[in-house]
């Protein structure tokens, strides 16, 4: 039943007897962890919409934006997509059940995503490197800001990448036959390794539209905004 | 793990909702303190709620005295009396009531009304009070900081609020920021999970329009608050990094003492809007609780089923999507585009509309209704007429033209304290009288509870009602004393004086209801089973009051909607959502079902079903 159909049911009418009546506990499909992901990748939306509508409107009228290095930001991006792309191999290699390659996924897509942050640290370096003193400059907060809270947002999802590599580890605990698993033990890890691909993928969308946001002059958000 | 079921089948299996992971209590420390029950949680946040409520209940009495008796009290002078409006202000409005209806209703009847064993996260539920006690104890801080608390006013408004001559701009705006910050990173981890369990964790039978009205309410109200609060995130980041690392965010080209600060460039106005895209939603954050929470009270109070539960229903969503396009009615004097003010003045007027058919249903359920006049029923009573009451003056507020004159005066204070301070108080009120004795297993003291209600709502009445004629006639609000002012009638003193009177004997009211909370927990009267005869499911527990996972070994199952009170037919007073089809005929009972539930795990024949129709 669709949330559409299930918000029209009237529900003092006597029941029509069909025992489905009976279920209906969830709402969705998905499972509880998916569903409340979901939901916070909306606070999340919301946060850096509004983060990117302040930008715009504080723009509007600056004319300098000190850059860092170019080619450091866009290796920091490339570092994040092949973060991404180690993750998906996770997931697909904890669906079919291939352990190895599983946990070689999470090494990897954590190993970028440590590296990205150390990219966005070295681009902080350099920014300060640029522009000493200019306190004013609503480009270099911004920049700041947005980074630091993205980077806040990806040392969030270190946290749960280290559980879940803690549960990977657990799950093959004297006891378990290593190389295989039990089946409730691989579906917890599969599960969690799709949620933190998921968050992944979506941190990384996050920051290519921020990337576009913040690299390239002349944006076109703060133009529409002079316009008004 | 399905929840399709099978349309010709004879015979229901056990539940299949996701089982909550619960963590038996060990000790005295696992059950009561680093617990990660619901029911212990929503009493942490309830009297940490109430707690923090009560030191904005004294700062209000010291606004009062000061505006009432000028130039009486030294030890009120202007920084103090904008500390003292600032604190009282964001107190109430984030700490709480959106504390109290979130966390503390929200937590203690979420799973039992959605039949669940625990929210869906527990151990995020006691990380978030846990937060949320962190920020309390730094907004408290403030009060000990260097300079004291911020008196920038609850709206914070950049550059005054930190700018020097502000009080408390050393440290107590900076402490203010951070602890917004913190209660909103708690908000969210509770937010998550009322709306997570609601909609993926109920019982088997409980259908989204099975719902009691205050899980929806309160469902809709997190909402709201997981996409509002990221507003105010952002604005208070934004405005430490300006205070504390000298960013000019929000901070213009400004001059302080003849000498020009190294701020410039910055939007005053981008502030406004972050707060107030925050700021209304807000409202019906603390509203919509309180809308779902009354109708409840004044069905079960009224032994009717409420009038057009699915209007309510709807109504809520339309509230809830609307209160997102109505923000900038709040800054019509800001100077905005006219076009700007024309839209959302309308936006804001077409609020009224899902907002009355709220009203009309409320009115039309006690139409005819069997009331019973009891303490929650006075204090629905009182909710519906001071929120009529407070929403009419919003109509005024919501036309551009009838604001700008009104704008800043005591007419704007007597408005929203009518319609989100003392109508959502009235329903806390009528609330916290109705389960308690679910909660405690006692009754509050009947006698001492009419007192508090008849004191505290035409108390209200002395307090507001006058506030509005003051405002009327041009008196500003957020004036530490209105020396000679010509346009304003010396009999204004005269008024101001009798609502501080008025004002420090509803105080007192406060008091005697929390020695009733306090003293009925000892000595209160024990409660019956189900003391109103509800039909929700939270009073359906095999044990009062609940113990840890709530239903025993299986789960309820849930055959009709909350509202079966006085069906046609059956000759009973009301049907308990998970009484069986086959036992609605039997002799009636007023305690709990065998178990406390359905015959869940054991089947049940679909045929039983028929017999409802």
């Amino acid at each position: 039943m669709s949330l559409f159909q299930q918000v029209t049911v009237k529900p003092w009418m006597p029941v029509t007897g069909r025992v489905e009546r009976l279920y209906s506990g969830r709402s969705f499909f998905a499972p509880q962890k998916t569903i409340a992901l979901r939901f916070f990748f909306a606070v999340v939306t919301i946060l850096f919409s509004l983060l990117t509508v302040s930008y715009a409107e504080r723009m509007a009228f600056e004319v300098r934006r000190p850059l860092p290095e170019t080619w450091l930001l866009w290796s920091n991006a490339a570092t994040l997509i092949f973060s991404g792309i180690a993750f998906q191999w996770a997931t697909v290699s904890a669906r079919r059940q291939r352990l190895s390659e599983l946990r070689r996924g999470l090494y990897v897509g954590g190993f970028f995503t440590f590296v990205f942050l150390a990219g966005q640290l070295l681009s902080w370096h350099q920014l300060q490197a640029v522009n000493t003193i200019d306190h004013r400059n609503p480009a270099n907060a911004f920049f700041y800001m947005i980074t630091g809270l993205h980077g806040l947002h990806l040392l969030g999802g270190l946290a749960v990448w280290g559980r879940t590599l803690g549960k990977l580890r657990q799950g093959f605990s004297p006891g378990v036959v290593p190389g295989t698993g039990s089946g409730a033990d691989l579906t917890r890890i599969t599960r969690s390794v799709e949620l933190c691909t998921a968050y992944w993928h979506f941190l990384l969308i996050v920051w290519l539209a921020l990337f576009g946001l913040l690299f390239f002059p002349g944006g076109s958000l703060p133009i529409i905004c002079r316009a008004f | 793990m399905t929840d399709i079921a099978p349309t010709d089948a004879v015979y229901v299996p056990p539940a299949e909702v996701e089982d909550t992971e619960l963590h038996d209590p060990q000790s005295f420390i696992t059950k009561y303190i680093w617990s990660q029950d619901h029911k212990v949680i929503a009493i942490q946040y309830s009297v940490t709620a109430l707690a923090i409520g009560m030191v904005a209940l004294v700062l209000s009495w010291l606004i009062r005295l000061q505006l009432g008796f000028p130039e009486t009290f030294s030890f009120i002078d202007e920084a103090a009396y904008y500390q003292f409006v600032t604190m009282h202000g964001m107190i109430m409005v984030i700490y709480l009531l959106t504390a109290l209806f979130l966390g503390g209703f929200g937590n203690y009847l979420i799973p039992l009304m959605v039949g669940a064993r625990d929210m869906v996260f527990p151990y995020l539920n006691m990380v978030s009070f846990w937060v949320y006690l962190l920020a309390v104890l730094v907004l408290v801080a403030s009060f000990f900081a260097p300079g004291g608390p911020t008196g920038a006013g609850w709206t914070l408004y950049p550059p005054q609020s930190i700018l020097s001559g502000t009080p408390g701009q050393e440290s107590g705006i900076v402490l203010m920021l951070v602890s917004l910050v913190i209660f909103i990173v708690a908000f969210t981890m509770g937010g998550l999970n009322y709306v997570t369990t609601a909609l993926q964790g109920r019982t088997r039978g409980m259908t989204l329009m099975r719902l009691p009205l205050s899980v929806w309410g309160i469902v809709i109200a997190s909402i709201l608050g997981l996409l509002a609060f990221p507003a105010l995130f952002v604005g208070a980041i934004m405005m430490l990094f300006d205070k504390v690392l000298g960013t000019s965010f929000f901070m213009p080209t400004i001059f302080e003492l003849g000498e020009q600060l190294e701020y410039g460039g910055g939007s005053p106005l981008l502030f406004q809007h972050l707060f107030w895209f925050f700021g209304h939603p807000e409202v019906y954050i603390v509203a919509l609780p309180a809308f779902g929470i009354v109708s409840d009270l004044l069905a079960t109070h009224a032994r009717k089923s409420i009038f057009g539960y699915r209007m309510m229903v709807w109504a809520i969503l339309a509230i809830g999507g609307l209160s997102f396009i109505v923000w900038a009615h709040h800054m019509f004097v800001s100077g905005m585009n006219p076009y700007f003010g024309f839209f959302f003045a309308t936006t804001t007027l077409i609020i009224a509309v899902p907002t009355a058919i709220k009203v009309y249903n409320w009115v039309l359920t006690l139409w005819q209704g069997d009331i019973h006049l009891t303490l929650p029923m006075l204090f629905s009573i009182g909710f519906i007429v001071t929120f009529v009451n407070g929403g009419i003056t919003g109509l005024f507020l919501g036309n551009v033209v009838v604001d700008v004159p009104l704008s800043d005066t005591m007419f704007v204070v007597a408005h929203f304290h009518m319609v989100m301070g003392v109508a959502p108080i009235m329903v806390v009120f009528g609330a916290i009288y109705h389960w308690y004795p679910l909660i405690t297993g006692r009754m509050l003291d009947e006698t001492l509870g009419k007192f508090h209600f008849w004191v505290t709502f035409l108390g209200a009445y002395l307090i507001y009602f006058p506030m509005h004629y003051l405002g009327f006639i041009g008196v500003p609000r957020r004036y530490y004393e209105l020396g000679e002012t010509g346009f304003i009638p010396e009999s204004a003193a005269s008024l101001n004086a009798f609502i501080t009177v008025a004002a420090l004997v509803v105080g007192f009211s406060q008091l005697v209801f929390l020695y009733n909370l306090l003293h009925s927990l000892f000595k209160g009267r024990i409660s019956e089973q189900n003391p109103w005869k509800s039909a929700s499911l939270e009073w359906q527990t095999p044990q009062k009051p609940p113990v840890h996972g709530n239903w025993g070994p299986s789960l309820p199952v849930v055959y009709r909607w909350a509202y079966e009170y006085s069906p046609p037919g059956t000759g009973r007073d009301y049907v308990p959502q998970n009484l069986p089809p086959d036992q609605v005929d039997a002799p009636h009972t007023s305690g709990p079902l065998p178990s406390g539930a359905g015959p869940l795990g054991t089947g049940q024949v679909a045929g039983t079903m028929e017999a409802e129709k």
